[in-house]
């Protein structure tokens, strides 16, 4: 029986998580593979990296953090942020990432999904898309630049076009949602994993054990992700999975 | 000492990585010559069935592996490099495989009995279960592993079916026969339960002892 996913994401800007993570009893609370080591531990399905170093020797320094973490894990893992060519992906796959996950650089350049997926294959390439509702054209629009820049592309049509061209999974974030612990946008993670045949990764939102059942159950998501309910300690990976063990989802 | 077939299709990082943890010593190499030095062999793979048969036959791969399993050391085979031990493939075409275990390889449907859509590829963590007694599920429990894959075994022989796991279809999951051994999952991506399979497959190496 298929499990549904817990993801923890990670934020690392020059080789360090940050976010102001408060895990008061690790010494050194900034370590990525330490914090990998934590998640691990309370059952964590997968994690995701996202890089959000400014400088080129702060990417540099996450290659050297991607060899750090698949040397100590044994979970699948992906990189975001940064990776604007083939390049870049041989680069962070080779340093032992499972997946890289593309944004912007995707929506600039679509071809770099067919480039990837047909260098490494289709489950390596996670599409990541930063998704807003416009009440203008009734649907979800496209945000890249870290939800900074309003593109003309619509959500479905886009994840419809990143799967053709070989995405082998949707990171989906709810722009509306996202940090609000409300709950994931059950309408927006339903109307793409209706459009598309792979994975979807529910991101944005999450509050509490119940928005990932919500999610599960309403959106029908495969994976769920979420940073600072389990950064600030409000709930924790097992804690979610026992919830979700009890209301009857299957996880492992 | 294992040796892993380097073919130029696999994440070779994190299998060597797996095997470091359990404290098996290990060579990346293409060559047969230094392969054949080794009590046991692995074949990792991710990519396309057709690409990674034809990147074996050029190195002369193929022909290698097959005087390694007559020589009685095992062979074990990931993902990609399970489903190239079988007969054939139909994935982009229909190409013959390594042909050292029966069955052949299809996509994997995106319907169940039920009429459902199934998602492809088959990607997650899913739980094993277990067929018959086997060196490499030795004092193991039916754990979760993680797959990522659109094809999978059909009409496999039963008596090779070590474990499977349901995903629509009956997934074989851990194959094997006599000494060579198939996981279609990733057990160097599968925490614990995936460190345990790569540990049992070493502790089967030990009778390779006497072959070289």
């Amino acid at each position: 029986m298929m499990t549904k996913r817990i993801i923890p994401c990670l934020d690392v800007k020059e080789g360090r998580v940050v976010k102001g993570i408060q895990f008061v009893e690790l010494r050194d609370a900034g370590d990525p593979v330490e914090l990998a080591r934590v998640y691990d531990e309370q059952g964590a399905d997968e994690l995701v990296f996202l890089d959000i170093s400014a400088s080129v020797e702060g990417r540099k320094t996450m290659v050297d953090v991607v060899q750090a973490v698949a040397s100590e894990l044994a979970i699948p893992f992906t990189v975001g942020g940064g990776i604007n060519a083939l390049d870049d992906m041989k680069r962070i796959l080779r340093a032992g990432a499972d997946k890289v996950s593309l944004n912007t650089a995707a929506v600039n350049n679509p071809d770099l999904i067919n480039e990837g997926a047909a260098f490494f294959g289709s489950q390596c390439i996670v599409i990541a898309i930063d998704a807003k509702y416009d009440a203008e054209i009734d649907t979800w629009r496209v945000y890249t630049h870290g939800g900074r820049t309003p593109t003309e592309r619509n959500v479905i049509d886009w994840a419809k076009e990143a799967v053709e061209r070989g995405a082998g999974e949707i990171l989906l974030t709810s722009m509306d949602e996202d940090g609000s612990k409300k709950g994931f946008d059950i309408a927006l993670t339903k109307a793409v994993g209706d459009a598309v045949s792979v994975p979807i990764i529910a991101s944005g939102g999450a509050g509490n054990a119940q928005h990932f059942l919500d999610v599960f159950k309403d959106a029908e998501a495969d994976a769920a992700l979420a940073a600072s309910i389990f950064h600030y300690k409000e709930t924790g990976v097992g804690e979610v999975k026992q919830f979700l063990r009890n209301a009857g989802v299957n996880v492992r | 000492m294992i040796g892993i077939i380097d073919y130029g299709m696999g994440n070779l990082f994190s299998v060597s990585k797996a095997l470091e943890r359990i404290g098996m010593p290990y060579i990346i190499s293409e060559s047969p010559e230094e392969l054949n030095n080794t009590k046991g062999l692995l074949l990792p793979g991710v990519g396309a069935f057709k690409d990674a048969m034809t990147s074996l036959q050029e190195k002369k791969l193929d022909q290698f592996i097959h005087r390694y399993v007559d020589s009685g050391r095992p062979l074990l085979g990931i993902c990609l490099g399970m489903q190239l031990l079988f007969e054939e493939s139909e994935e982009n075409g229909h190409f013959q495989g390594l042909g050292l275990l029966k069955g052949r390889i299809v996509r994997i449907p995106d319907r169940d009995v039920d009429g459902e859509r199934l998602k492809v590829p088959h990607m997650g963590w899913n739980k094993l279960h277990f067929h018959q007694e086997a060196p490499v599920l030795h004092d193991m429990e039916e754990g979760f592993v993680y797959f990522v894959h659109s094809y999978y075994v059909d009409s496999i022989d039963e008596a090779s079916l070590l474990a499977s796991a349901t995903y629509g279809v009956q997934v074989p999951a851990v194959v094997g026969h006599d000494n060579v051994f198939g996981m279609q999952f990733h057990p160097e991506k599968s925490s614990e339960t995936g460190m345990q399979l790569l540990a049992n497959f070493a502790k089967a190496m030990e009778r390779s002892e006497e072959i070289i």
